[in-house]
């Protein structure tokens, strides 16, 4: 049964990768890609290490990986926030 | 299950290779820093199933390490990016 969560969730992960993975591609401007790739990114990540802290049970590897997730949901969305407010900057200093 | 995970692996190389098209050909610095921080959460996910195929705990910490330099190697490039000059 946790194998089979497990798997689950890691193929959700994938599929999640797999749809930002094509949004970066074929999105028209700098700031949609920024838009359709980070949240995508973020949950597939997320998803496939909760898969993997169900497969680990309860040792410190799964505290580890928690610790992952905590970090990635924070850092990962400012990142994306960091890199679209540079492109946006650099748009308004060209134009002016 | 290991199966299922060496699978999840190649799966994942196989869209780094497509976000690295957008990284190679993209034509503004922000398109490649948007492919480059997609290639490192990727390649965290990817040590953490390498660490589960080979029953090695401590790859674990290595996936720690690796997302924090990824924040900060994309922090630097980012203030780079927006105080820089000529052909953007």
């Amino acid at each position: 049964m946790a194998d089979f969560l497990s798997i689950l969730l890691i193929s959700l992960g994938l599929f999640f990768f797999l749809v930002g993975a094509i949004g970066v591609i074929r999105f028209p401007d700098a700031l949609t890609r920024a838009h359709g790739a980070a949240k995508s990114d973020t949950l597939g990540a997320a998803l496939c290490i909760v898969g993997l802290m169900i497969k680990a049970g309860f040792t410190p590897v799964s505290f580890k990986l928690m610790l992952i997730v905590f970090f990635l949901w924070t850092a990962n969305p400012t990142a994306a926030h960091m890199v679209a407010k540079a492109i946006t900057v650099k748009k308004m200093t060209e134009e002016r | 299950m290991d199966k299922f995970f060496v699978f999840s692996v190649v799966f994942l190389c196989f869209t780094i290779l497509i976000c690295m098209y957008r990284v190679v050909m993209g034509p503004t610095k922000g398109d490649r820093m948007i492919g480059i921080n997609i290639i490192g959460t990727k390649t965290m996910v990817i040590i953490a199933l390498t660490s589960f195929i080979l029953k090695e705990n401590y790859f674990i910490d290595v996936v720690l390490v690796y997302a924090l330099i990824n924040y900060i190697g994309s922090y630097v490039v980012t203030r780079g990016i927006a105080t820089s000059k000529g052909e953007f």
